[in-house]
């Protein structure tokens, strides 16, 4: 596979504002290659998704990105240093996200929250006051009821809220989010997106997340990555990737109260001829352009299929 | 430093409260203890082999000695087995200094449970036997005995628990280290013992942990029946001693290697086991 230049330099990402910055990235476990020269680059303040099927390198780089985890080869620069032997005061401007905590169940929200941001108050600068104050955080990820709670009587989702406030308790520059809203009802969905934006908003936070649920991505995510066995096979944001796909329009409309659905590669010819023939007997009249879903379907589905 | 001192240590008196306050935590420090007691209850009208003395009272400090022990040893390795699987040990790893913040909180935690199961047989031990007696060569014997026997035991256990990654296999270090503390003058004399018998037990250090013990609430004059006919208090510094050296060098390679390999499709993959191996 040969990558097209912009691919290469990152699109458009000047050097020195990269926060996050891969360079031709392989991972080799024996003699399987799971990431296979991953190039791309991410810009302070951006939100970048990560998108694949299960077993394409997500959380691999992610670990490798992260600093948990160490290459078989490629140049990776996160935050001026390279993860692999990046000290404390590095580790100072992370935060992690990961899947499937289960920890420190006798402990309480609070005070595990106070613990662990204990950690950070050497690193607290001017700009960037560090640890998140306990109480304030509680109320941002929803947890002011249950500060008191012991963790292991969390529900799932007050779970995954207390693993998000963990990842940001010390005021990240750079944040990892391995599926963050798994176990999520649609309301806390609602608030964990509003706090993705207040993060990227208020803190300028970079946040780098991987998810399977494209209407998170096309929500959240400046710009969405998709990895497909151990390479980026697209990279943009959600338009953008649709505009790479050449796939058909659904028009949806009601008349005399029945429904209809038509699928076309444009959409324009047969809504003139529809709107001629029944002018205002047409109601609910919906115009969908290919979604992120079918756009992922389509690249990756292209991408196995096809010689690579 | 100082800073991840602080709070470790915060870290550690923390563990130490839940562990308080948990019933089977509780239960699981200080069943041994109870054991500990009946039996030297029983053990009280017998007598050490050549002597009037109480075998009770002589297995009061050995005991004590074991305790020191297994909770340098044994403890530490399992918290660090169970912290893998669940991943405190990689939210460590996640944290700035968080390591050695949960090391230090480790050493805290585990050594303050150690001292209270101590405490929970040497207070009512005091009063079912008869014979013991601290003197001022005891209490300086406890001195430099204790921080010795911290720093000969809690890196070995650290090197022992980043070796296994899954709880359910640690029964197969239980059993050797029993096998050991049989054969360590705890409960029966080692010089009662044969020879080829007492030469390994002399090897690890919870033979020498109990002697140290003894040494400090036994009368002098009962030094006559232990191997040698003495305390070998220098004896019993140079094998801790060595033994410290040894963890203290194997501890941080080990552990290393092992923090290393923390990563979350680790604790994933763990995780998993554990959820099968239930299943079966």
């Amino acid at each position: 596979m040969t990558l097209t230049p912009a691919l290469e330099a990152g699109t458009e990402v000047p050097p020195a504002e990269r926060v996050i910055d891969v360079r031709d990235l392989r991972m080799r476990y024996g003699a399987k290659d799971v990431l296979q020269g991953v190039t791309f680059a991410a810009r302070r303040g951006q939100v970048l998704a990560l998108l694949g099927p299960n077993g394409a390198g997500k959380t691999t780089t992610i670990e490798i990105l992260e600093g948990f985890r160490v290459r078989s080869s490629g140049e990776v620069t996160v935050l001026g240093a390279d993860p692999a032997s990046a000290g404390e005061a590095w580790r100072a401007r992370i935060g992690v996200v990961l899947q499937s905590w289960r920890d420190h169940g006798k402990w309480r929200v609070r005070e595990l929250l106070g613990h662990l941001g204990a950690y950070y108050g050497r690193y607290s600068t001017e700009a960037r006051v560090r640890p998140w104050p306990v109480d304030d955080l509680l109320d941002v990820v929803g947890l002011t009821a249950s500060a008191d709670k012991r963790v292991l009587r969390l529900s799932g989702g007050q779970r995954r809220r207390l693993d998000v406030a963990i990842g940001i308790v010390g005021r990240p520059d750079l944040l990892f989010l391995d599926e963050p809203t798994v176990g999520f009802d649609p309301e806390a969905r609602r608030d964990f997106h509003d706090l993705v934006h207040r993060l990227t908003d208020v803190d300028d936070t970079t946040i780098l997340l991987t998810t399977h649920d494209l209407d998170e991505a096309e929500k959240l995510a400046d710009r969405i990555l998709i990895l497909s066995g151990g390479r980026i096979i697209a990279d943009g944001s959600a338009d953008e990737l649709s505009r790479r796909v050449a796939g058909e329009s659904e028009i949806r409309w009601t008349r005399d109260g029945q429904r209809f659905v038509h699928s076309a590669a444009d959409p324009v010819p047969h809504l003139r001829e529809l709107l001629q023939q029944y002018g205002d007997d047409i109601a609910d009249l919906e115009v969908r352009r290919n979604s992120l879903e079918d756009t992922y379907m389509r690249l990756v589905h292209d991408f196995e299929g096809g010689p690579k | 430093m100082i800073e991840t001192l602080r709070v470790g240590v915060a870290r550690g008196l923390i563990e130490f409260r839940h562990t308080l306050t948990n019933a089977m935590d509780l239960w699981g420090y200080l069943f041994p203890s109870i054991g500990l007691l009946v039996t030297l209850f029983f053990m009280d009208d017998a007598r050490v082999p050549g002597t009037d003395f109480s075998l009770g009272a002589s297995t009061l400090p050995s005991s004590i000695g074991m305790l020191v022990a297994f909770g340098g040893l044994i403890t530490i390795a399992q918290y660090l087995i169970v912290d893998r699987e669940d991943g405190t040990l990689l939210r460590a790893k996640a944290t700035p200094n968080g390591m050695n913040g949960y090391l230090i909180g480790k050493v805290v935690g585990v050594g303050g449970m150690t001292l209270a199961s101590v405490l929970v047989v040497l207070v009512p031990g005091l009063f079912l036997v008869d014979g013991l007696a601290v003197d001022l060569g005891g209490t300086l014997t406890l001195l430099w005995l204790l921080p010795l026997a911290v720093v000969a035991t809690v890196p070995i256990g650290a090197a022992i628990g980043s070796l296994f990654d899954n709880p359910r296999s640690f029964g197969l270090i239980m059993l050797p280290i029993f096998g050991v503390v049989a054969i360590s003058g705890i409960f029966y004399p080692l010089s009662a013992m044969p020879g080829w018998l007492q030469g390994i037990g002399q090897l690890f250090p919870i033979y020498w942990l109990g002697l140290g013990m003894r040494s400090a609430f036994l009368p002098d004059s009962l030094a006559a029946v232990e191997l040698g006919g003495s305390w070998r208090h220098l004896a019993t510094f140079g094998v801790l001693a060595v033994w410290a050296i040894a963890g203290l060098a194997l501890a941080p390679v080990l552990l290393r290697r092992m923090a290393r390999r923390e990563s979350g499709s680790a604790v994933a993959a763990r995780r998993e086991r554990a959820l099968t191996s239930v299943v079966r």
